[in-house]
């Protein structure tokens, strides 16, 4: 008998890893979520509600692949980890058996214990469930005439475009004094706090929520900001302060488990057999300059690819390479390569170069001694993820960066270039300092 | 829990569907403009037919400006596809079912019925729609409009509207809006105006749209074409020749610097119209894996069948004897197949890897040719080929694939099936350019490295039913030879993943399992794995 993977969690890492497994074995696979049968991409949740997609459109792969690759898909919930006799249990009831387990079980919206955080009309946006509870809460600006926005990152800005695309008002408070500035640099994060205006969303910054008053029929009505006591009517609240690992299910397991499932540099928990990846793991030690638990898509699916070779006999540490992301802010796309921090650290230095229509900009971040160039943030211009990742490898000179960043342009044909612009703004400065 | 849900999942209408007041005014605007050409059909006759036509065309492009001027200039630029799955004409809804219906009702009469339109018999005067036409066809050319006037004079109106829609709704985008430009120019210049003029320069010349081109223009090669070509001294032999270079000379070169959209998404008629008035629909085709394998069997099929029509028409024409004209029937015939096989061997020698599993069906295809082609040497009379009449043959061509398929069907069902069924399904020339854009083009899509999210907007918005997302979030470059090059998946993609180049030939098409940005042993692991 070929031995059986079972993965909990149908996300991105879980199915990377489901994926590579197949491809490289003939074992027993079994993928589990209660969330939705298929796989789909999180990340286009926005635009579902958006009306760009639909559900469907959001699945990377047709139904009929997993049973041609023979991965068996289960629609429970595990409520039980059993890794004596290696069972885990269903809120069913049921229960199966596993020799290797994958947790991949992913995030869960952050709710800081707020008075009312769990009337109807309160939701996170992560699951699918809490876009369905958007579309009954807030399907038209009729029956919601105001929504606000909890925490200002990533998933909150996301949330104000896609009521924004249903006209609906929104308040959107956020607790640093400018939009995402604790990641952002304050050029950077002024910009888009004005982007953020343009398109009408009341932007309310150093503030943060107090409570959420309900309705008789205990449904949110209102919420009341901390600093000021002003109390701001409202049909949904959007809870959008960061996300953490899913995994309350394990509590009661002899898995280690902290803030998430503990792996060391193998992705193996302190049992044997038993592996985290994805969202849900946690580093015993950061690694590089990540932080130990890492929220991103990629890093999933690199979690995914790299549990798939040691699940196959190749045991093999998860060693990411350098550091990229990226993210879209209403119109402004935005992409990172290396390091570039909120404040430069300690014998950094940013040179920042913004463009007029104040739609653009670049951070550069280097080391001011030895002048190696250490990372870029760009906004609404692609960069190439390739040339950074070798130039970040090669430890290059922000001179040479400067210089060759026409090699890095990724933008459409027939686009402007502003290459020319940045280095004469770089001369400048070297002139000044 | 259900997986499948309506295409709202709200009871009530998301407001992202409203529509302005100014919206609404401009779409009446628009509709008394067709309300002037539905009257005309049902033969109200117009008494100053010139001022009518005037006023509609002037309302109608008046509506579908003053209507994307309200959609577009007065919000930010960006991509506006809010809400294009909950409006009812952009998802299959009761309104684009009516649509499809009428415009495909439309094409049946246009192709089959003419006199419905009001075409005249044989010396009397034009009625109903088409006589509307008259004073716009005679200020042209000085004859009468015939249905295929009204249609160009149409179709024409279409692009360039439509085309000042695009060009605003991607008012952000250069790329967009240049190959947007330069399709209305195409359409009006050579499409519309250029045969007009020609007619007024010379009557005796064929139709021609000099940037259509065989097996586009499947006729051109017919006797009458030829022969009106060749009576018409220097000229019409000029017309001949550029008609053949352009196949054998201008389009491979073109393809090879730029790949097929060169034709297809900044020249061609079709292109043009699914480009502009079927932009709306886009999201439409099928992105499965069935509908790729139909579409590579059909195309092909259409292909075969236009390669060895053209011939069969061609040989027809010819006569058996050396004393008449030197390129007699087996001369042809000899050369042709010779010309087929150099080109297959060619393709075998150099490019066998890319090629890969297809290998078997370019082989099959070849002999296929190769077999009819002799077959109708074999069988053939001076009148008869494949037992039938030449002319027989090319209306059959004519009838299903260039009248059904590519109009009926490939624009009558815009609002069903996508906007470039026709392209992707039916069309040879598409064919054509697109086995060279695999096999012999610079041109890719490329992907950035390991940003993409797997979002699926890329796929949702390809009107050629290719799945970007399946190579983009495995890093690979997208190389495939239905590309149009529209350039819609790079322009919506959220994260900047998607590029389209023109670049060596070298690590085009790259194919590693394992992402940019991955652990370093990892990608070397693999790569190595995928090198043996
Ligand atoms: C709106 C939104 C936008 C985002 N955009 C980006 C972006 O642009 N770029 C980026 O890098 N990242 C983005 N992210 C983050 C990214 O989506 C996550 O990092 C990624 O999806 C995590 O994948 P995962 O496989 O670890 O977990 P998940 O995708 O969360 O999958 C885990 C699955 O396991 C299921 N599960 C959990 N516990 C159990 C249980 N006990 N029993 C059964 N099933 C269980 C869950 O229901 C879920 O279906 C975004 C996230 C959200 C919510
Ligand atoms: S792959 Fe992109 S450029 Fe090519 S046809 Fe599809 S959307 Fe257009
Ligand atoms: S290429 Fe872009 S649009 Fe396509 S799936 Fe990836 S991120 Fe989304």
């Amino acid at each position: 008998m070929e031995e059986h993977i079972v993965i909990i969690g149908n996300g991105i890492s879980g199915v990377t890893a489901a994926r590579h497994i197949r491809k490289r074995s003939n074992k027993k696979i079994t993928i589990i979520s209660s969330e939705t049968p298929y796989f789909f991409s999180r990340t286009a949740l926005m635009y579902v509600y958006m009306g760009h997609m639909k559900f469907e459109h959001t699945q990377p792969y047709e139904n009929w692949f997993w049973k041609k690759n023979r991965i068996e898909l289960k629609n429970e919930y595990v409520n039980q980890v059993d890794v004596k006799t290696k069972t885990v249990f269903f809120a069913s009831g049921n229960s199966l058996q596993y020799d290797k387990l994958i947790l991949a079980t992913g995030s869960k919206p952050n709710k800081f214990g707020w008075p009312g955080e769990d009337l109807k009309g309160v939701m996170g946006m992560y699951h699918k469930q809490d876009l369905e509870s958007l579309e009954k809460y807030a399907p038209n600006n009729n029956l919601c005439k105001r929504a606000v926005i909890v925490g200002g990152g990533l998933i909150g800005i996301e949330l104000a475009e896609m009521l924004h695309s249903r006209h609906i008002p929104v308040t959107f408070l956020v607790r640093e004094n400018s939009f995402w500035n604790n990641v952002l640099p304050s050029g950077e994060s002024d910009m888009l706090n004005k982007h953020i205006k343009n398109h009408d969303i009341d932007l309310r910054l150093g503030v943060n929520l107090k409570e959420i008053k309900a309705d008789k029929n205990g449904k949110a009505r209102a919420v009341i900001i901390e600093e000021t006591n002003e109390e701001i009517p409202c049909d949904i609240v959007g809870l959008t302060a960061g996300v953490s690992p899913n995994i309350n299910f394990l509590k009661h397991s002899e898995i280690e488990i902290a803030k998430g499932v503990k792996v060391n540099r193998f992705l193996e928990t302190n049992i044997q057999d038993v592996y985290a990846i994805g969202d849900c793991a946690q580093q015993h030690e950061a690694i590089d300059q990540r932080r130990p638990i890492e929220s991103v898509w990629y890093t999933g699916r690199m979690m995914g690819e790299t549990v798939a070779q040691t699940i196959c006999g190749n045991r093999l540490e998860y060693k990411p390479g350098n550091w990229f992301n990226s993210a879209k802010f209403f119109n402004i796309e935005y992409q990172t390569y290396g390091w570039v921090f909120a404040k430069p650290r300690e014998g950094e230095a940013h040179f920042h170069w913004k463009h007029d229509d104040d739609t653009k900009c670049i951070t550069i971040c280097y080391d001011k001694n030895t002048k190696t160039f250490l990372g870029i943030n760009t906004f609404g211009i692609r960069m190439r993820h390739d040339v950074f990742d070798r130039w970040l490898t090669e430890k290059r000179q922000i001179d040479f960066v400067i210089k060759n960043l026409s090699k890095a342009n990724f933008e459409p044909e027939f686009y402007n270039h502003f290459e020319t612009k940045i280095q004469l703004a770089f001369n400048r400065q070297l002139q000044i300092v | 829990m259900k997986n499948k849900i309506n295409h709202s999942m709200s009871l009530a209408k998301p407001d992202a569907i409203g529509v302005s007041n100014k919206q609404k005014i401009a779409l009446s605007i628009g509709i008394i403009g067709l309300f002037i050409l539905i009257l005309a059909l049902f033969n109200v006759n117009f008494p100053n037919k010139g001022v009518f036509l005037a006023l509609s065309i002037t309302l109608i492009s008046m509506g579908i400006v003053v209507y994307s001027r309200e959609a577009y200039l007065t919000k930010p630029e960006g991509i506006k596809n809010d809400g294009v799955w909950f409006k009812s004409i952009s998802s299959r809804g009761v309104w684009g079912w009516l649509l499809g219906i009428i415009l495909t009702v439309f094409y049946i009469v246009l192709y089959f019925f003419p006199a419905y339109l009001g075409l005249a018999d044989n010396g009397s005067d034009n009625t109903g729609l088409i006589g509307l036409f008259d004073p716009l066809s005679k200020l042209l050319s000085g004859k009468p409009a015939s249905q295929w006037f009204v249609y160009g004079t149409l179709y024409t109106l279409a692009i360039l509207a439509f085309g000042y829609k695009f060009i605003l709704k991607y008012k952000h985008n250069r790329y967009q809006q240049i190959r947007t430009v330069s399709v209305m120019f195409f359409q009006l210049g050579f499409a519309f105006l250029i045969p007009e003029f020609m007619y007024v320069l010379n009557s005796d010349l064929p139709y021609y749209d000099l940037k259509s081109i065989w097996p586009l223009n499947y006729y051109i090669f017919d006797e009458w074409s030829v022969k009106k070509f060749l009576s018409n001294g220097n000229i019409g032999l000029g017309f001949l020749l550029f008609g053949i270079i352009s196949i054998f000379v201008i389009t491979p070169i073109l393809t090879y610097k730029y790949g097929k959209r060169w034709y297809c998404s900044w020249v061609c008629g079709c292109g043009g119209l699914a480009e502009t008035a079927g932009d709306a629909f886009r999201q439409l085709s099928s992105k499965k894996m069935v509908a790729w394998k139909i579409e590579r069997w059909l195309i092909h099929l259409i292909l075969i069948f236009s390669v060895v029509m053209t011939t069969a028409m061609v040989y027809t024409y010819l006569g058996n004897s050396k004393n008449d004209f030197w390129l007699t029937r087996s001369l042809f015939i000899t050369l042709f197949i010779g010309f087929l096989t150099f080109l297959f061997a060619g393709i075998l020698f150099f490019k066998k890897n890319e090629l890969g599993n297809d290998t078997k069906y370019g082989a099959i295809s070849f002999f296929v040719i190769i077999m009819l082609l002799v077959f109708m040497h074999l069988t053939a009379t001076t009148e008869h080929v494949f037992y039938i009449k030449g002319s027989s043959l090319r209306s059959v061509y004519g009838i299903y694939i260039g009248s059904i398929f590519s109009g009926v069907i490939g624009t009558g069902f815009y609002p069903i099936l996508g906007n470039r069924f026709w392209c992707r399904f039916g069309c040879p020339m598409a064919a054509i350019l697109g086995l060279q854009q695999r096999l012999f083009s610079k041109f890719r899509i490329t992907t950035n490295g390991g940003q993409c999210i797997s979002c699926g907007n890329c796929s949702n918005s390809c009107e050629m039913g290719i799945d970007v997302r399946h190579y983009a979030q495995k890093g690979e470059n997208i190389v495939r030879s239905s590309c149009v090059g529209c350039g819609i998946c790079a322009a919506v993609c959220p994260r900047g993943v998607l590029k389209l180049e023109n670049s060596s030939m070298k690590g085009r098409i790259n194919s590693n399992e394992i992402l940019l940005g991955n652990s370093v042993d990892l990608m070397n692991l693999v790569n190595q794995n995928s090198n043996k």
